[in-house]
């Protein structure tokens, strides 16, 4: 058996981090950006070439380096220009999220570095997604980020969101309030890939509304080693036939401590959810959260949550579902274990050695499929899955 | 081809097989009766390695090799394949992706392969997720027809297979074995029977599958002992007549 402190994890002391760092000048050229820095943004699905993308948002510890939009249709900046550009954005800052939730909601009122304001316009289809990525290269840094998204009425908008640090930062906290808005009959990708350092704290604080007729798909990856990392966006869909799609997809590697969960209130009839988790443990923690809360007649939803132990570690699926009414529709599976031997020498049967059948096996596993994923992105999960299994011997 | 000697088998401690001899030599079609539970599936599962089946007593050769206790994925490139009875799903990994590695470094053509087996549609979904009986026997079949087996081990091949895609299965299994009647052009059927080695190993409990392949021979196994050896079809007659425990009374 397996047994962990997890107590380094779970309680942090915000006064060990710096709420204060150095600004870095605004960057017009991204071509100009060093290598080492643009390497790891290529990692979380950021490129600086913007090829095929709607728009551009970087964030360096507290500063804004870059935001443009490219499109018609699409307004990308920070977020302290965006309030004061408009006037009424000022009414969607913590709507669905007390500050008073935590302290590092706390934190990011009092203490806030930017963030991103990110609209698609009424109607407007944005058919290339829109890239952004917050990271922080100063050692010992707090960074607390604010970010707005809206998805106006009919609008289509795809948004990939990834976070990193520099590769040579040790210690950090990442506190990231975000706010999501789907009106009606929009429909919203987003798309968030992590990869923070093996000692790196992160606190996301998310919420999303959702009005009649409108969709988010929120996909969710972290396949890389992260000191900690704790979120349970809460997902409110609020209006006749909303539809909310959760993917994620962990790796937690030897301390790594994930505790990742989604909660979706179904309030209308004809509401949907479905939350879909893998993950996989090689020495690490996940705990794997879904909750769906049916609160009206003609609501349905469907949780999966997978987890596989490749190595010691622990892996706790926690799926809950709560029905106020009859005539909700609610289900889950839950599984949690090692790769069937019999998986294995099915596939040497075949012919494969022992570690081609594990690996193919496991990027079966993770392998859900994702609407909209960049492309290279399959790549990166077949790195994973190989540095996992190295670890794995 | 493949030589089996004085084989015994225990799973979780229990004996299964029983002093086993048995040769299948290069070019023959073998076909393994027995009533359920007789340990004819142990047999297989021994021979390909997969771990539960102990060999307690015994030797196991192939090509020359002995294979007795070879990983399983040596055994396979050696040169064994098995079409199973209940594989397991292997979710996220498509159909055609697994066809595809079980060819390994040869070139493939999945489509085609799919094609013969009127299995094109089954290719872009997970490998046995919600195939029925007779999908799992088609899907089987085609990663056997990539892997391209010296010695075929087919568990069941009718089970749960209708009536219309048996013909199909029987003519694939021929073509797999190298015993189908029709040549491609300019190869004289005389010449391609000499040159045929692939074997096969057939377990059948219902014997309906002799309809549809042409067997050198046929043995029986009962309570993990081979008891019977001759002609396929004259033993199939026997054990319609008089079931199983009669039949194998001539050599108890």
């Amino acid at each position: 058996m397996h047994h962990v402190d997890n107590k380094s994890k779970t309680e942090i002391e915000l006064g060990n981090y710096q709420s204060e760092a150095r600004p870095h000048e605004y960057v017009e050229d991204l071509s100009q950006i060093e290598s080492v820095d643009s390497g790891q943004w290529l990692n979380v699905g950021v490129d600086i070439a913007e090829q095929d993308r709607a728009g551009t948002f970087i964030q360096k510890d507290c500063s804004v380096i870059h935001s443009k939009s490219r499109q018609e249709g699409v307004e990308v900046m920070g977020i302290s220009n965006a309030l004061k550009k408009h006037d009424w954005l000022k009414d969607y800052l913590w709507k669905y999220i007390s500050p008073e939730k935590d302290k590092f909601t706390e934190a990011a009122k009092t203490k806030p570095h930017e963030g991103y304001f990110i609209r698609s316009l009424p109607g407007a289809k944005i058919k290339q997604p829109v890239q952004s990525c917050l990271y922080i290269a100063q050692e010992g840094f707090s960074q607390n980020v604010h970010n707005v998204v809206i998805a106006e009425e009919n609008s289509e908008m795809h948004i990939i969101t990834g976070c990193s640090t520099s590769p040579h930062l040790v210690t950090g906290l990442h506190v990231g309030v975000s706010e999501i808005f789907v009106k009606k009959g929009a429909t919203l990708h987003f798309t968030m890939i992590h990869d923070w350092g093996e000692q790196v704290n992160v606190r996301p604080r998310t919420a999303i509304h959702v009005e009649a007729g409108g969709v988010i798909v929120s996909n969710y990856i972290s396949l890389r080693p992260v000191g900690s990392l704790q979120m349970a966006p809460t997902t409110y869909l609020d209006g006749e036939g909303a539809v909310g799609r959760f993917n994620s997809i962990l790796v937690a590697s030897a301390d790594s401590y994930l505790d990742v969960g989604s909660t979706v209130h179904l309030n209308y009839p004809g509401t949907r959810a479905e939350i879909i988790s893998r993950a996989i443990t090689v020495g690490g923690t996940i705990i794997a959260r879904g909750e769906m809360i049916g609160k009206v007649a003609g609501c349905k939803g469907h949780l999966e949550c997978k987890g596989l132990l490749l190595r010691d570690g622990i892996m706790h699926a926690v799926p809950e579902l709560v029905g106020h009414v009859p005539g909700v529709e609610m289900s889950h599976e839950a599984a949690v274990g090692k790769i069937d031997q019999r998986e294995i020498e099915y596939l040497m049967a075949r012919g494969l050695d022992e570690d081609e059948a594990v690996s193919t096996i496991v990027r079966g596993f993770l392998n859900v499929d994702i609407e909209g994923l960049p492309p290279g992105l399959a790549a990166e999960i077949d790195k994973a899955v190989t540095e996992t299994q190295k670890d794995m011997m | 081809m493949l030589i089996i000697e004085e084989l015994s088998v225990e799973v979780g401690g229990k004996p299964i097989l029983n002093q086993i001899n048995m040769e299948i030599p290069d070019g023959e079609t073998h076909i393994l009766f027995g009533p359920n539970g007789s340990g004819k599936t142990s047999l297989m599962m021994t021979i390909i390695g997969f771990s539960g089946y102990k060999v307690t007593h015994g030797k196991i050769t192939f090509q020359g090799e002995d294979i007795t206790y070879m990983p399983v994925h040596e055994r396979a490139r050696l040169g064994v394949g098995v079409s199973f009875q209940r594989p397991p799903t292997i979710n996220g990994l498509k159909t055609k992706d697994l066809v595809a590695l079980c060819a390994r470094n040869k070139p493939v053509d999945v489509d085609s392969l799919a094609d013969m087996l009127n299995f094109k549609g089954f290719l872009e979904r997970d490998v046995n997720r919600n195939f029925s009986g007779g999908e799992i026997k088609r899907s089987e079949l085609l990663q056997l027809m990539a892997q391209e087996p010296e010695l075929v081990l087919l568990d069941e091949p009718e089970s749960g297979v209708d009536l219309e895609n048996i013909v199909l299965l029987g003519e694939v299994v021929n073509t797999l074995l190298e015993r189908g009647v029709k040549q491609p052009r300019g190869i004289l059927p005389h010449a391609h029977l000499k040159k045929r080695t692939k074997s096969a190993l057939v377990i059948t409990h219902t014997g309906h599958i002799l309809d549809y392949i042409t067997a050198d021979r046929g043995q029986v196994l009962y309570n993990g002992n081979l008891c019977c050896s001759r002609n396929a079809r004259e033993i199939l007659k026997w054990i319609r007549e008089y079931g199983y425990e009669e039949c194998v009374r001539c050599t108890m």
